[in-house]
Protein backbone atom coordinates (compact mmCIF):
# COMPACT_ATOMS: atom_id res chain seq x y z
CA UNK A 1 0.00 0.00 0.00
CA UNK A 2 1.34 3.42 -0.97
CA UNK A 3 0.93 6.35 1.48
CA UNK A 4 0.55 9.07 -1.49
CA UNK A 5 -3.04 9.95 -0.06
CA UNK A 6 -1.13 11.34 2.98
CA UNK A 7 1.25 13.35 1.42
CA UNK A 8 -0.07 17.17 1.65
CA UNK A 9 -0.49 18.76 -1.79
CA UNK A 10 1.96 21.91 -0.85
CA UNK A 11 3.95 21.19 2.24
CA UNK A 12 3.81 25.05 2.93
CA UNK A 13 -0.24 24.46 2.99
CA UNK A 14 -0.93 21.73 5.46
CA UNK A 15 -3.86 19.91 4.47
CA UNK A 16 -6.74 20.55 6.97
CA UNK A 17 -8.36 17.77 8.48
CA UNK A 18 -11.08 16.57 6.40
CA UNK A 19 -14.78 17.77 8.20
CA UNK A 20 -17.98 18.60 6.61
CA UNK A 21 -20.96 20.44 7.99
CA UNK A 22 -24.14 21.27 5.92
CA UNK A 23 -26.18 23.45 8.18
CA UNK A 24 -30.11 23.90 7.39
CA UNK A 25 -29.09 24.21 3.73
CA UNK A 26 -32.64 24.50 1.42
CA UNK A 27 -32.24 24.17 -2.11
CA UNK A 28 -34.86 25.65 -4.86
CA UNK A 29 -34.67 25.05 -8.90
CA UNK A 30 -35.84 27.54 -10.87
CA UNK A 31 -39.15 26.00 -11.69
CA UNK A 32 -40.27 26.45 -7.71
CA UNK A 33 -39.61 22.89 -6.82
CA UNK A 34 -37.85 22.86 -3.23
CA UNK A 35 -35.42 19.79 -3.89
CA UNK A 36 -34.21 20.15 -0.41
CA UNK A 37 -35.51 21.54 3.07
CA UNK A 38 -33.42 22.68 5.78
CA UNK A 39 -31.39 20.00 5.60
CA UNK A 40 -27.87 19.06 8.45
CA UNK A 41 -25.84 16.85 9.29
CA UNK A 42 -21.62 16.71 10.00
CA UNK A 43 -19.24 14.18 9.39
CA UNK A 44 -16.02 13.91 10.72
CA UNK A 45 -12.08 12.41 9.68
CA UNK A 46 -11.85 8.91 8.83
CA UNK A 47 -15.33 8.16 7.92
CA UNK A 48 -17.66 6.34 5.79
CA UNK A 49 -20.95 7.89 5.14
CA UNK A 50 -23.44 6.14 3.92
CA UNK A 51 -25.97 9.03 1.95
CA UNK A 52 -29.35 6.85 1.99
CA UNK A 53 -33.18 7.62 -0.26
CA UNK A 54 -35.09 6.48 -2.68
CA UNK A 55 -34.33 8.13 -6.45
CA UNK A 56 -35.78 11.73 -6.47
CA UNK A 57 -35.27 12.25 -2.71
CA UNK A 58 -32.71 14.91 -2.82
CA UNK A 59 -29.45 13.05 -2.80
CA UNK A 60 -28.08 14.54 -5.80
CA UNK A 61 -29.25 17.71 -4.87
CA UNK A 62 -27.35 17.64 -1.28
CA UNK A 63 -24.24 16.10 -3.71
CA UNK A 64 -24.69 19.55 -6.30
CA UNK A 65 -24.74 21.57 -3.15
CA UNK A 66 -21.85 20.10 -1.34
CA UNK A 67 -19.54 20.92 -4.94
CA UNK A 68 -21.57 24.24 -5.32
CA UNK A 69 -23.31 23.32 -8.24
CA UNK A 70 -26.37 25.06 -7.00
CA UNK A 71 -26.20 27.33 -5.04
CA UNK A 72 -28.99 27.08 -1.55
CA UNK A 73 -31.41 29.60 -0.80
CA UNK A 74 -30.61 29.20 2.91
CA UNK A 75 -28.26 27.73 4.92
CA UNK A 76 -24.42 26.73 4.16
CA UNK A 77 -21.95 23.97 3.44
CA UNK A 78 -18.56 24.10 5.06
CA UNK A 79 -15.96 21.66 4.07
CA UNK A 80 -12.79 21.63 6.35
CA UNK A 81 -13.85 24.52 7.83
CA UNK A 82 -14.21 26.84 4.65
CA UNK A 83 -16.72 27.93 2.18
CA UNK A 84 -17.17 25.29 -0.65
CA UNK A 85 -15.17 27.64 -3.47
CA UNK A 86 -11.95 27.69 -1.26
CA UNK A 87 -12.37 24.20 -0.19
CA UNK A 88 -12.44 23.32 -3.95
CA UNK A 89 -10.02 25.72 -5.02
CA UNK A 90 -7.60 23.60 -3.05
CA UNK A 91 -8.26 20.51 -4.43
CA UNK A 92 -9.57 19.15 -1.11
CA UNK A 93 -12.96 17.52 -2.96
CA UNK A 94 -12.93 14.73 -5.14
CA UNK A 95 -16.04 13.43 -6.77
CA UNK A 96 -16.54 10.25 -8.27
CA UNK A 97 -19.89 10.37 -10.85
CA UNK A 98 -22.62 8.09 -12.16
CA UNK A 99 -21.52 5.66 -14.85
CA UNK A 100 -24.60 7.47 -17.06
CA UNK A 101 -23.32 10.79 -16.58
CA UNK A 102 -19.95 10.31 -18.36
CA UNK A 103 -20.22 10.45 -22.31
CA UNK A 104 -18.22 7.04 -23.06
CA UNK A 105 -17.68 8.15 -26.67
CA UNK A 106 -14.72 10.66 -25.82
CA UNK A 107 -11.48 10.31 -27.02
CA UNK A 108 -9.96 9.61 -24.07
CA UNK A 109 -7.65 6.93 -22.69
CA UNK A 110 -7.87 5.53 -19.56
CA UNK A 111 -4.88 7.13 -17.91
CA UNK A 112 -5.93 10.21 -19.49
CA UNK A 113 -9.11 10.53 -17.02
CA UNK A 114 -6.66 9.20 -13.99
CA UNK A 115 -3.89 12.53 -15.17
CA UNK A 116 -7.27 14.42 -15.09
CA UNK A 117 -7.20 14.36 -10.88
CA UNK A 118 -3.99 15.91 -11.04
CA UNK A 119 -5.18 18.66 -13.29
CA UNK A 120 -6.02 21.26 -10.43
CA UNK A 121 -2.19 20.97 -8.73
CA UNK A 122 -0.53 21.42 -12.57
CA UNK A 123 0.94 24.70 -13.36
CA UNK A 124 -0.63 27.33 -16.08
CA UNK A 125 -0.12 25.35 -19.01
CA UNK A 126 -1.36 22.03 -17.42
CA UNK A 127 2.06 20.21 -18.35
CA UNK A 128 1.94 16.96 -16.11
CA UNK A 129 5.26 16.71 -14.29
CA UNK A 130 7.55 13.42 -12.83
CA UNK A 131 5.34 13.42 -9.70
CA UNK A 132 1.85 13.93 -11.57
CA UNK A 133 2.87 10.77 -13.52
CA UNK A 134 3.99 8.99 -11.04
CA UNK A 135 0.74 9.40 -8.77
CA UNK A 136 -1.28 8.39 -12.00
CA UNK A 137 0.52 5.23 -12.50
CA UNK A 138 0.59 4.66 -8.52
CA UNK A 139 -3.21 5.22 -8.65
CA UNK A 140 -4.05 2.56 -11.49
CA UNK A 141 -1.88 0.16 -9.65
CA UNK A 142 -3.95 0.77 -6.64
CA UNK A 143 -7.50 -0.09 -8.24
CA UNK A 144 -5.66 -2.52 -10.47
CA UNK A 145 -6.48 -1.23 -14.29
CA UNK A 146 -2.67 -0.77 -14.83
CA UNK A 147 -2.90 -2.76 -17.79
CA UNK A 148 -6.01 -1.25 -19.31
CA UNK A 149 -4.26 2.49 -19.42
CA UNK A 150 -3.91 2.63 -22.80
CA UNK A 151 -7.87 1.49 -23.74
CA UNK A 152 -10.16 4.33 -24.75
CA UNK A 153 -12.47 4.45 -21.90
CA UNK A 154 -15.23 3.40 -23.97
CA UNK A 155 -13.62 -0.34 -24.10
CA UNK A 156 -13.98 -1.25 -20.62
CA UNK A 157 -16.36 -3.16 -18.83
CA UNK A 158 -18.94 -1.28 -16.14
CA UNK A 159 -16.85 -2.48 -12.86
CA UNK A 160 -13.23 -1.80 -14.58
CA UNK A 161 -15.20 2.46 -16.15
CA UNK A 162 -15.90 2.80 -11.86
CA UNK A 163 -12.48 1.92 -11.01
CA UNK A 164 -11.06 4.20 -13.25
CA UNK A 165 -12.61 7.08 -11.82
CA UNK A 166 -11.77 5.84 -8.15
CA UNK A 167 -8.23 6.02 -9.66
CA UNK A 168 -8.80 9.47 -10.68
CA UNK A 169 -10.09 10.52 -7.12
CA UNK A 170 -6.98 9.03 -5.76
CA UNK A 171 -4.96 10.73 -7.79
CA UNK A 172 -6.19 14.14 -6.94
CA UNK A 173 -5.38 13.28 -2.83
CA UNK A 174 -8.97 14.86 -2.23
CA UNK A 175 -9.48 14.15 1.39
CA UNK A 176 -13.06 13.88 0.98
CA UNK A 177 -14.36 12.00 -1.37
CA UNK A 178 -17.81 12.33 -2.45
CA UNK A 179 -19.27 8.97 -4.46
CA UNK A 180 -22.37 8.86 -6.88
CA UNK A 181 -23.76 5.23 -6.62
CA UNK A 182 -20.62 3.42 -6.46
CA UNK A 183 -21.94 0.24 -6.93
CA UNK A 184 -25.03 0.46 -9.91
CA UNK A 185 -23.72 -1.60 -12.96
CA UNK A 186 -20.31 -2.92 -10.92
CA UNK A 187 -19.34 -6.60 -10.39
CA UNK A 188 -19.11 -8.29 -7.28
CA UNK A 189 -15.44 -8.46 -7.70
CA UNK A 190 -15.52 -4.77 -8.55
CA UNK A 191 -17.64 -3.96 -5.23
CA UNK A 192 -15.51 -6.05 -3.08
CA UNK A 193 -12.59 -3.91 -4.28
CA UNK A 194 -14.21 -0.62 -4.10
CA UNK A 195 -14.97 -1.54 -0.10
CA UNK A 196 -11.41 -2.49 0.61
CA UNK A 197 -10.58 0.71 -0.82
CA UNK A 198 -12.93 2.73 1.03
CA UNK A 199 -11.48 1.25 4.32
CA UNK A 200 -8.21 1.52 3.47
CA UNK A 201 -8.70 5.32 2.97
CA UNK A 202 -10.74 5.38 5.93
CA UNK A 203 -7.73 4.44 8.15
CA UNK A 204 -5.57 7.43 6.65
CA UNK A 205 -8.44 9.63 7.67
CA UNK A 206 -10.27 10.06 4.84
CA UNK A 207 -14.14 10.80 4.59
CA UNK A 208 -16.53 9.68 2.08
CA UNK A 209 -20.23 10.36 1.38
CA UNK A 210 -21.16 7.49 -0.76
CA UNK A 211 -24.94 7.51 -2.06
CA UNK A 212 -26.56 4.59 -2.60
CA UNK A 213 -30.06 3.05 -2.70
CA UNK A 214 -28.54 -0.31 -2.54
CA UNK A 215 -29.74 -0.47 1.10
CA UNK A 216 -28.38 -4.36 1.95
CA UNK A 217 -24.58 -3.11 1.52
CA UNK A 218 -25.00 -0.07 3.68
CA UNK A 219 -24.61 -1.94 7.52
CA UNK A 220 -21.74 -3.71 5.64
CA UNK A 221 -19.27 -0.66 5.23
CA UNK A 222 -20.82 2.50 6.19
CA UNK A 223 -20.01 3.43 10.08
CA UNK A 224 -22.33 6.82 9.59
CA UNK A 225 -25.59 7.33 7.96
CA UNK A 226 -27.48 10.19 6.90
CA UNK A 227 -30.91 9.38 5.59
CA UNK A 228 -32.28 11.84 3.15
CA UNK A 229 -35.67 12.53 2.47
CA UNK A 230 -36.47 15.87 0.94
CA UNK A 231 -34.54 16.46 4.01
CA UNK A 232 -31.91 15.04 6.50
CA UNK A 233 -34.49 12.77 8.42
CA UNK A 234 -31.89 11.65 11.08
CA UNK A 235 -27.95 11.01 10.53
CA UNK A 236 -25.03 9.58 12.95
CA UNK A 237 -23.75 5.82 13.47
CA UNK A 238 -25.23 3.22 11.33
CA UNK A 239 -26.03 1.71 14.77
CA UNK A 240 -28.41 4.47 15.72
CA UNK A 241 -29.96 5.62 12.34
CA UNK A 242 -29.88 2.91 10.05
CA UNK A 243 -33.03 0.97 11.93
CA UNK A 244 -35.76 -0.74 10.81
CA UNK A 245 -38.64 2.00 12.30
CA UNK A 246 -36.14 4.63 10.88
CA UNK A 247 -36.07 3.23 7.54
CA UNK A 248 -40.13 2.32 7.68
CA UNK A 249 -40.35 5.58 8.80
CA UNK A 250 -38.32 7.47 5.87
CA UNK A 251 -39.55 4.88 2.99
CA UNK A 252 -42.76 3.72 4.03
CA UNK A 253 -45.20 3.46 1.23
CA UNK A 254 -41.56 4.04 -1.55
CA UNK A 255 -39.91 0.76 -0.53
CA UNK A 256 -41.21 -2.93 -0.97
CA UNK A 257 -42.13 -4.34 2.42
CA UNK A 258 -42.39 -7.81 3.44
CA UNK A 259 -42.65 -9.67 6.76
CA UNK A 260 -42.08 -12.76 7.12
CA UNK A 261 -43.82 -14.27 10.62
CA UNK A 262 -45.75 -16.96 12.31
CA UNK A 263 -46.58 -19.96 10.04
CA UNK A 264 -45.19 -18.97 7.49
CA UNK A 265 -41.32 -18.58 8.83
CA UNK A 266 -41.97 -21.06 12.00
CA UNK A 267 -43.08 -24.73 12.68
CA UNK A 268 -44.13 -23.39 16.34
CA UNK A 269 -47.13 -20.69 15.84
CA UNK A 270 -45.90 -19.41 19.13
CA UNK A 271 -43.14 -18.12 18.00
CA UNK A 272 -43.02 -14.38 17.48
CA UNK A 273 -39.80 -13.73 15.77
CA UNK A 274 -40.37 -11.79 12.36
CA UNK A 275 -38.06 -10.91 9.29
CA UNK A 276 -38.68 -8.11 7.75
CA UNK A 277 -37.27 -7.12 4.31
CA UNK A 278 -36.77 -3.80 2.65
CA UNK A 279 -35.90 -3.39 -0.97
CA UNK A 280 -35.87 -0.36 -3.42
CA UNK A 281 -35.43 -2.67 -6.38
CA UNK A 282 -37.23 -5.58 -7.62
CA UNK A 283 -38.63 -8.38 -5.02
CA UNK A 284 -36.10 -10.04 -3.89
CA UNK A 285 -36.78 -14.59 -3.35
CA UNK A 286 -36.00 -15.19 0.23
CA UNK A 287 -35.21 -19.19 1.24
CA UNK A 288 -36.13 -20.59 4.59
CA UNK A 289 -35.72 -24.20 5.45
CA UNK A 290 -33.23 -26.76 5.98
CA UNK A 291 -32.01 -26.73 3.00
CA UNK A 292 -33.46 -23.66 1.53
CA UNK A 293 -35.70 -25.59 -0.92
CA UNK A 294 -38.43 -23.71 -0.27
CA UNK A 295 -39.43 -20.40 -0.50
CA UNK A 296 -40.88 -18.44 2.02
CA UNK A 297 -43.92 -18.66 0.91
CA UNK A 298 -45.57 -14.75 1.13
CA UNK A 299 -43.33 -13.28 -1.72
CA UNK A 300 -46.08 -10.71 -2.08
CA UNK A 301 -45.60 -7.23 -0.41
CA UNK A 302 -47.82 -6.33 2.25
CA UNK A 303 -49.27 -3.31 3.17
CA UNK A 304 -47.70 -1.50 6.22
CA UNK A 305 -50.38 0.13 7.12
CA UNK B 1 1.24 15.97 -66.39
CA UNK B 2 3.43 18.94 -65.43
CA UNK B 3 1.30 21.37 -67.71
CA UNK B 4 -1.76 20.21 -65.19
CA UNK B 5 0.42 21.03 -61.98
CA UNK B 6 0.98 24.35 -63.60
CA UNK B 7 -2.58 24.93 -64.53
CA UNK B 8 -3.48 23.99 -61.04
CA UNK B 9 -1.12 25.17 -58.77
CA UNK B 10 1.07 27.47 -60.18
CA UNK B 11 -0.72 29.93 -61.92
CA UNK B 12 -3.78 30.60 -59.47
CA UNK B 13 -0.55 31.62 -57.40
CA UNK B 14 0.85 34.25 -59.36
CA UNK B 15 -2.50 36.53 -58.82
CA UNK B 16 -2.26 38.42 -55.56
CA UNK B 17 -6.11 37.41 -54.98
CA UNK B 18 -5.24 33.78 -55.25
CA UNK B 19 -2.27 33.88 -52.63
CA UNK B 20 -4.68 35.95 -50.47
CA UNK B 21 -7.68 33.77 -50.89
CA UNK B 22 -5.59 30.57 -50.04
CA UNK B 23 -3.80 31.67 -46.86
CA UNK B 24 -7.35 32.95 -45.24
CA UNK B 25 -9.07 29.31 -46.47
CA UNK B 26 -5.69 28.13 -44.11
CA UNK B 27 -5.96 30.09 -40.89
CA UNK B 28 -9.81 30.18 -41.16
CA UNK B 29 -9.75 26.20 -41.13
CA UNK B 30 -7.13 26.22 -39.07
CA UNK B 31 -9.08 28.30 -36.01
CA UNK B 32 -12.40 26.39 -36.82
CA UNK B 33 -11.20 23.21 -36.94
CA UNK B 34 -9.28 23.39 -33.09
CA UNK B 35 -12.64 24.94 -31.89
CA UNK B 36 -14.90 22.44 -34.04
CA UNK B 37 -13.26 19.62 -31.91
CA UNK B 38 -14.35 21.46 -28.47
CA UNK B 39 -18.22 22.33 -30.00
CA UNK B 40 -18.33 18.16 -31.38
CA UNK B 41 -17.00 16.88 -27.62
CA UNK B 42 -19.34 19.36 -26.35
CA UNK B 43 -22.62 18.69 -28.06
CA UNK B 44 -22.52 22.96 -29.17
CA UNK B 45 -22.55 21.78 -32.96
CA UNK B 46 -25.51 24.13 -33.39
CA UNK B 47 -24.24 26.72 -31.36
CA UNK B 48 -22.08 27.90 -33.70
CA UNK B 49 -25.62 27.76 -36.55
CA UNK B 50 -27.14 29.90 -33.99
CA UNK B 51 -24.14 32.18 -33.34
CA UNK B 52 -23.24 32.86 -37.31
CA UNK B 53 -26.81 33.93 -38.28
CA UNK B 54 -27.19 35.97 -35.23
CA UNK B 55 -24.20 37.72 -36.33
CA UNK B 56 -25.82 39.48 -39.42
CA UNK B 57 -27.67 42.56 -36.93
CA UNK B 58 -24.53 43.48 -35.42
CA UNK B 59 -22.76 43.44 -38.77
CA UNK B 60 -25.63 45.83 -40.19
CA UNK B 61 -25.85 48.01 -36.91
CA UNK B 62 -22.25 48.16 -36.81
CA UNK B 63 -22.33 49.77 -40.20
CA UNK B 64 -24.76 52.26 -39.25
CA UNK B 65 -22.92 53.43 -36.25
CA UNK B 66 -19.22 53.50 -37.64
CA UNK B 67 -17.92 50.87 -35.99
CA UNK B 68 -15.28 48.08 -37.27
CA UNK B 69 -18.20 45.58 -38.65
CA UNK B 70 -16.11 42.33 -36.51
CA UNK B 71 -17.18 44.28 -33.17
CA UNK B 72 -20.46 44.30 -34.00
CA UNK B 73 -20.79 40.69 -34.86
CA UNK B 74 -18.80 39.84 -31.77
CA UNK B 75 -21.23 41.47 -30.02
CA UNK B 76 -24.58 40.12 -31.66
CA UNK B 77 -22.76 36.64 -31.73
CA UNK B 78 -21.92 36.60 -27.77
CA UNK B 79 -25.41 38.10 -27.09
CA UNK B 80 -27.13 35.33 -28.86
CA UNK B 81 -25.22 32.54 -26.98
CA UNK B 82 -25.60 34.37 -23.40
CA UNK B 83 -29.63 34.90 -23.73
CA UNK B 84 -29.95 31.23 -25.47
CA UNK B 85 -28.17 29.96 -22.13
CA UNK B 86 -30.43 32.31 -19.98
CA UNK B 87 -33.59 31.24 -21.88
CA UNK B 88 -32.64 27.92 -20.98
CA UNK B 89 -32.44 28.50 -17.51
CA UNK B 90 -34.76 30.55 -16.38
CA UNK B 91 -37.81 29.39 -18.33
CA UNK B 92 -38.94 25.46 -19.38
CA UNK B 93 -37.87 25.84 -22.78
CA UNK B 94 -35.27 23.23 -23.65
CA UNK B 95 -31.89 24.01 -25.36
CA UNK B 96 -32.68 23.81 -28.83
CA UNK B 97 -35.57 25.25 -28.73
CA UNK B 98 -34.63 28.58 -27.02
CA UNK B 99 -31.54 28.49 -29.13
CA UNK B 100 -33.68 28.45 -32.21
CA UNK B 101 -36.02 30.90 -31.48
CA UNK B 102 -32.86 33.43 -30.16
CA UNK B 103 -31.21 32.89 -33.60
CA UNK B 104 -33.88 33.20 -36.26
CA UNK B 105 -35.31 35.93 -34.43
CA UNK B 106 -32.11 37.73 -34.73
CA UNK B 107 -31.83 36.70 -38.44
CA UNK B 108 -35.06 38.33 -39.04
CA UNK B 109 -34.04 41.99 -37.54
CA UNK B 110 -30.83 41.39 -39.24
CA UNK B 111 -32.58 40.56 -42.51
CA UNK B 112 -35.28 43.45 -42.30
CA UNK B 113 -32.54 45.92 -41.10
CA UNK B 114 -30.60 44.81 -44.29
CA UNK B 115 -33.38 45.71 -47.01
CA UNK B 116 -33.91 49.03 -45.23
CA UNK B 117 -30.37 50.32 -44.65
CA UNK B 118 -28.40 51.21 -47.47
CA UNK B 119 -24.76 49.50 -46.70
CA UNK B 120 -21.92 48.57 -48.88
CA UNK B 121 -21.83 45.20 -48.38
CA UNK B 122 -23.69 42.51 -50.43
CA UNK B 123 -25.82 40.67 -48.78
CA UNK B 124 -24.75 37.16 -50.63
CA UNK B 125 -21.09 38.30 -49.64
CA UNK B 126 -22.34 38.08 -45.77
CA UNK B 127 -24.40 34.56 -46.33
CA UNK B 128 -21.53 32.61 -48.80
CA UNK B 129 -18.28 34.87 -48.54
CA UNK B 130 -16.53 35.95 -50.78
CA UNK B 131 -13.08 34.67 -50.62
CA UNK B 132 -11.81 35.54 -53.77
CA UNK B 133 -12.11 39.07 -52.64
CA UNK B 134 -10.45 39.18 -49.31
CA UNK B 135 -8.38 42.22 -49.33
CA UNK B 136 -5.00 42.52 -47.30
CA UNK B 137 -7.10 44.55 -44.36
CA UNK B 138 -9.01 41.64 -43.88
CA UNK B 139 -6.55 39.14 -44.34
CA UNK B 140 -4.67 40.83 -41.37
CA UNK B 141 -7.68 41.06 -38.96
CA UNK B 142 -8.37 37.22 -39.76
CA UNK B 143 -4.76 36.68 -38.89
CA UNK B 144 -4.72 38.86 -35.72
CA UNK B 145 -8.01 37.12 -34.64
CA UNK B 146 -7.43 33.62 -35.54
CA UNK B 147 -3.28 33.96 -34.11
CA UNK B 148 -4.92 34.68 -30.87
CA UNK B 149 -7.76 32.22 -30.43
CA UNK B 150 -5.69 29.66 -31.55
CA UNK B 151 -3.35 30.73 -28.93
CA UNK B 152 -6.06 30.77 -26.27
CA UNK B 153 -7.42 27.58 -27.67
CA UNK B 154 -4.24 25.59 -27.57
CA UNK B 155 -2.12 26.64 -24.20
CA UNK B 156 -5.80 26.08 -22.39
CA UNK B 157 -7.01 23.05 -24.81
CA UNK B 158 -6.76 20.61 -21.39
CA UNK B 159 -9.11 22.58 -19.46
CA UNK B 160 -11.26 22.98 -21.97
CA UNK B 161 -11.47 19.37 -22.51
CA UNK B 162 -11.98 18.24 -18.81
CA UNK B 163 -15.08 21.12 -18.95
CA UNK B 164 -16.60 19.04 -22.03
CA UNK B 165 -16.10 15.84 -20.91
CA UNK B 166 -17.04 16.31 -17.00
CA UNK B 167 -17.73 19.90 -16.12
CA UNK B 168 -18.83 18.30 -12.24
CA UNK B 169 -14.88 17.18 -11.98
CA UNK B 170 -13.47 20.55 -13.39
CA UNK B 171 -15.92 22.74 -10.89
CA UNK B 172 -14.59 20.11 -7.97
CA UNK B 173 -11.08 20.46 -8.71
CA UNK B 174 -11.30 24.34 -8.52
CA UNK B 175 -11.49 25.26 -12.40
CA UNK B 176 -12.96 28.45 -12.97
CA UNK B 177 -16.22 26.77 -15.10
CA UNK B 178 -18.32 29.53 -15.73
CA UNK B 179 -15.34 31.41 -17.23
CA UNK B 180 -14.18 28.07 -19.58
CA UNK B 181 -18.14 28.32 -20.39
CA UNK B 182 -18.38 31.94 -21.39
CA UNK B 183 -14.86 32.36 -23.00
CA UNK B 184 -15.39 29.13 -25.54
CA UNK B 185 -18.46 30.83 -26.06
CA UNK B 186 -16.88 33.59 -26.82
CA UNK B 187 -13.84 32.40 -28.99
CA UNK B 188 -16.67 30.97 -30.85
CA UNK B 189 -18.42 34.49 -31.40
CA UNK B 190 -14.79 35.88 -32.45
CA UNK B 191 -13.83 32.87 -34.68
CA UNK B 192 -17.45 33.38 -36.61
CA UNK B 193 -16.66 36.51 -37.51
CA UNK B 194 -13.10 36.10 -38.49
CA UNK B 195 -14.51 33.41 -41.01
CA UNK B 196 -17.13 35.72 -42.30
CA UNK B 197 -15.67 37.48 -45.19
CA UNK B 198 -14.15 33.89 -46.36
CA UNK B 199 -16.62 31.62 -46.09
CA UNK B 200 -19.93 33.71 -45.40
CA UNK B 201 -22.66 33.32 -42.14
CA UNK B 202 -23.99 30.06 -43.80
CA UNK B 203 -21.10 28.07 -44.52
CA UNK B 204 -18.87 28.76 -41.67
CA UNK B 205 -21.27 26.35 -40.07
CA UNK B 206 -19.45 23.51 -41.72
CA UNK B 207 -16.10 24.62 -40.64
CA UNK B 208 -16.86 24.21 -37.38
CA UNK B 209 -18.33 20.70 -37.34
CA UNK B 210 -16.96 18.82 -39.93
CA UNK B 211 -13.39 18.70 -39.13
CA UNK B 212 -14.03 18.21 -35.32
CA UNK B 213 -16.28 15.34 -36.51
CA UNK B 214 -14.10 13.57 -38.59
CA UNK B 215 -11.26 13.83 -35.83
CA UNK B 216 -13.89 12.25 -33.51
CA UNK B 217 -14.28 9.48 -36.08
CA UNK B 218 -10.67 8.41 -36.60
CA UNK B 219 -8.72 9.18 -33.04
CA UNK B 220 -8.92 7.64 -29.91
CA UNK B 221 -7.49 10.69 -28.12
CA UNK B 222 -8.30 14.34 -28.00
CA UNK B 223 -4.69 15.57 -29.21
CA UNK B 224 -4.43 13.39 -32.31
CA UNK B 225 -8.24 14.40 -32.93
CA UNK B 226 -7.01 17.93 -33.16
CA UNK B 227 -4.35 17.49 -35.26
CA UNK B 228 -6.46 15.15 -37.88
CA UNK B 229 -9.10 18.04 -37.52
CA UNK B 230 -6.56 21.02 -38.29
CA UNK B 231 -4.90 18.81 -41.15
CA UNK B 232 -8.23 18.21 -42.99
CA UNK B 233 -9.45 21.80 -42.59
CA UNK B 234 -5.98 23.19 -44.07
CA UNK B 235 -5.62 20.51 -46.58
CA UNK B 236 -9.38 21.17 -47.56
CA UNK B 237 -9.27 24.58 -47.93
CA UNK B 238 -6.15 24.89 -50.13
CA UNK B 239 -7.79 22.17 -52.11
CA UNK B 240 -10.75 23.88 -52.52
CA UNK B 241 -9.59 27.30 -53.22
CA UNK B 242 -7.69 25.42 -56.06
CA UNK B 243 -10.51 23.82 -57.32
CA UNK B 244 -12.79 26.90 -56.90
CA UNK B 245 -10.13 28.60 -59.50
CA UNK B 246 -9.70 26.03 -61.88
CA UNK B 247 -13.62 24.97 -62.12
CA UNK B 248 -14.29 28.89 -61.71
CA UNK B 249 -16.76 27.91 -59.21
CA UNK B 250 -17.55 29.32 -55.69
CA UNK B 251 -14.89 29.17 -53.57
CA UNK B 252 -16.52 28.50 -49.90
CA UNK B 253 -19.00 25.55 -50.93
CA UNK B 254 -15.74 23.93 -53.01
CA UNK B 255 -14.07 23.70 -49.45
CA UNK B 256 -17.10 22.80 -47.52
CA UNK B 257 -17.81 19.98 -50.13
CA UNK B 258 -14.16 18.44 -49.50
CA UNK B 259 -14.83 18.32 -45.86
CA UNK B 260 -18.02 16.81 -46.58
CA UNK B 261 -16.27 14.36 -48.81
CA UNK B 262 -13.60 12.98 -45.87
CA UNK B 263 -15.90 12.87 -43.27
CA UNK B 264 -17.75 10.43 -45.51
CA UNK B 265 -14.61 8.58 -46.11
CA UNK B 266 -14.32 8.73 -42.23
CA UNK B 267 -17.24 7.06 -41.59
CA UNK B 268 -16.74 4.74 -44.16
CA UNK B 269 -13.34 3.60 -43.48
CA UNK B 270 -12.45 4.96 -39.79
CA UNK B 271 -10.31 1.88 -37.59
CA UNK B 272 -12.75 -0.23 -35.82
CA UNK B 273 -15.62 1.84 -36.13
CA UNK B 274 -15.97 2.29 -39.56
CA UNK B 275 -19.71 1.63 -41.16
CA UNK B 276 -17.40 -0.73 -43.85
CA UNK B 277 -14.66 -1.78 -41.96
CA UNK B 278 -17.29 -3.45 -39.29
CA UNK B 279 -18.75 -5.35 -42.30
CA UNK B 280 -16.04 -6.25 -43.43
CA UNK B 281 -14.20 -7.77 -40.95
CA UNK B 282 -17.08 -9.25 -38.35
CA UNK B 283 -14.21 -11.15 -35.94
CA UNK B 284 -12.82 -7.57 -35.08
CA UNK B 285 -13.91 -5.55 -32.45
CA UNK B 286 -16.15 -2.71 -32.70
CA UNK B 287 -15.78 0.50 -30.75
CA UNK B 288 -17.53 0.16 -27.37
CA UNK B 289 -16.83 -3.52 -26.72
CA UNK B 290 -14.55 -4.89 -24.27
CA UNK B 291 -11.88 -6.91 -25.55
CA UNK B 292 -11.14 -9.95 -24.27
CA UNK B 293 -8.10 -9.07 -21.84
Amino acid sequence: MTLTANVPHESWNPVPQPSLEVEGVTVAYPNGNVALRDASFGLGAGTIAGLVGVNGSGKSTLFKAIMGFVQPIAGEVRIAGMPVREALKRNLVAYVPQAEEVDWNFPVLVEDVVMMGRQGHMGFFRIPSAKDRELVDQSLARVGMTEYRKRQIGELSGGQKKRVFLARALAQQGRIMLLDEPFTGVDVQTETAIIDLMRELRGQGHLMLVSTHNLGSVPDFCDQVVLVNRTVLAAGPTAEVFTQSNLEQAFGGVLRHFQLAGSDLHDDKEDTRRVTVLTDDERPVVFYGENGSKPASPSKPQDDK
Amino acid sequence: MMDWLYTFIVEPLSYDFMQRALLVAILVGAVSAALSCFLVLKGWSLMGDAISHAVLPGIVLAYVVGLPIAIGAFVAGLFAAISTGYLKDNSRIKEDTAMGIVFTGMFAVGLVLFSRIETDQHLSHILFGDMLGVTWGDLIETAVIAGVTLLIVLTKRRDFLLYAFDPQHARAIGLPVKLLHYGLLALLSITIVASLKAVGIILVVAMLIAPGAIGFLLAKRFETMLVIAMSVAIASGVLGTLISYSINGATGPCIVLIQAGVFLLALLFAPGSGLLRRRAAPGTHAAGLPIAP
